[in-house]
């Protein structure tokens, strides 16, 4: 079983507390419709479980057939310095249609966070190695398209569906 | 499922077209490890995940200076049209004429289906496979393995 080679740490981005008993990590791309399905769902999940269960978001943008999932990531990392990554994470899946700079600079506006420090952190590839090494651990951990789950460090490889999420998330409580 | 050529087999040289108008064959890349991606069918939504993942992938590949191959039995005309399509960088052999030759002597065609497995080579600089594995068909293998390999290589 494909297990989680790069362990979670302060550089995560988690909702939730890291001593919660379960911890799914999603890694994901911004632009790809499978994970933009999943995400009310995840809500439904951490809803479910409550804090029993911390949720960790790593990038793992496929550029070549998602040509904004790049500055997608970047945008959510630029919130991220700027303490808002969840919310910018949220703005960006429910957004996931209309996709591109305008969107990213619009959302940063109504983050009240600035629109010209995103474009400069965007231009100059600030954040993209960044994206880049969530992108090869996810790799070497066996992530091979997605969504894809792990559920305290073992890869999930059924449907991501809420009901076979919960009763394997169970499991291991 | 096929049974595939292990680790310390020679790797069967071929020449296969790449371009219709080009052809690659393993011996052109002695020197640097290969390695060898073949999947059942262009188009085809794993395969597609799959590739796209290894497209990614390149400079990861490149830093082990690897050479990525994708060989299936589509035709290159079918190739350039999903190369152009899915934007990738690597090329995409054709093991089309005679049908699964290639992909036969790795022992990596299903005669049922008429297609490859969706089987992974990674062959050293000396042209010798060092690890290989198959995938169930409808399974994207991924690319942990082949990057476990070629860290191996270096050992």
């Amino acid at each position: 079983m494909a297990e989680l080679k790069i362990p979670i740490s302060a550089k995560d981005h988690m909702q939730g507390n890291a001593d919660a008993p379960v911890i799914l990590v999603e890694y994901g791309d911004y632009e790809c419709p499978h994970c933009g399905r999943a995400y009310p769902m995840i809500k439904r999940v951490q809803k479910h479980f409550g804090a029993k269960l911390a949720f960790v978001f790593r990038n793992f943008p496929l550029n070549q057939i998602h040509p904004n999932a790049e500055a997608a990531a970047e945008t959510a990392e630029f919130a991220a310095e700027n303490g808002r990554f969840w919310e910018m994470h949220d703005a960006i899946f429910e957004n996931q249609e209309s996709l591109g700079l305008e969107v990213f600079l619009l959302l940063t506006e109504k983050l009240k966070l600035s629109s010209a420090g995103l474009r400069q952190a965007l231009e100059s590839n600030k954040y993209t190695s960044r994206v880049k090494s969530d992108f090869i651990g996810g790799a070497r951990s066996g992530v091979n398209g997605t969504p894809t789950f792990f559920i305290n460090g073992n890869r999930f490889d059924g449907a991501p569906e809420f009901d076979e999420l919960v009763a394997e998330i169970d499991g291991r409580m | 499922m096929a049974n595939i050529l292990p680790p310390g087999t020679v790797a069967p040289d071929f020449a296969l077209h790449v371009t219709p108008d080009q052809k690659l064959s393993l011996t052109e890349l002695r020197g640097r490890p290969v390695v060898m991606a073949f999947y059942p069918a262009d188009w085809s939504p794993v395969c597609g995940d799959q590739m796209a993942l290894y497209n990614e992938l390149l400079p990861e590949f490149q830093k082990f200076n690897a050479e990525l191959l994708g060989i299936s039995v589509d035709g290159v005309w079918c190739h350039e049209a999903f190369t152009h399509d899915r934007h990738l960088h690597f090329p995409l052999l054709a093991d089309f004429e005679p049908k699964g030759g290639v992909a036969r002597k790795y022992g990596a065609y299903r005669e049922a289906d008429g297609i490859c497995e969706r089987a992974l080579f990674v062959i050293d600089k000396t042209g010798k496979i060092t690890w290989s594995y198959c995938s169930p068909v409808a399974v994207n293998p991924g690319a942990e393995g082949i990057l476990q390999a070629l860290e191996d290589l270096k050992k």
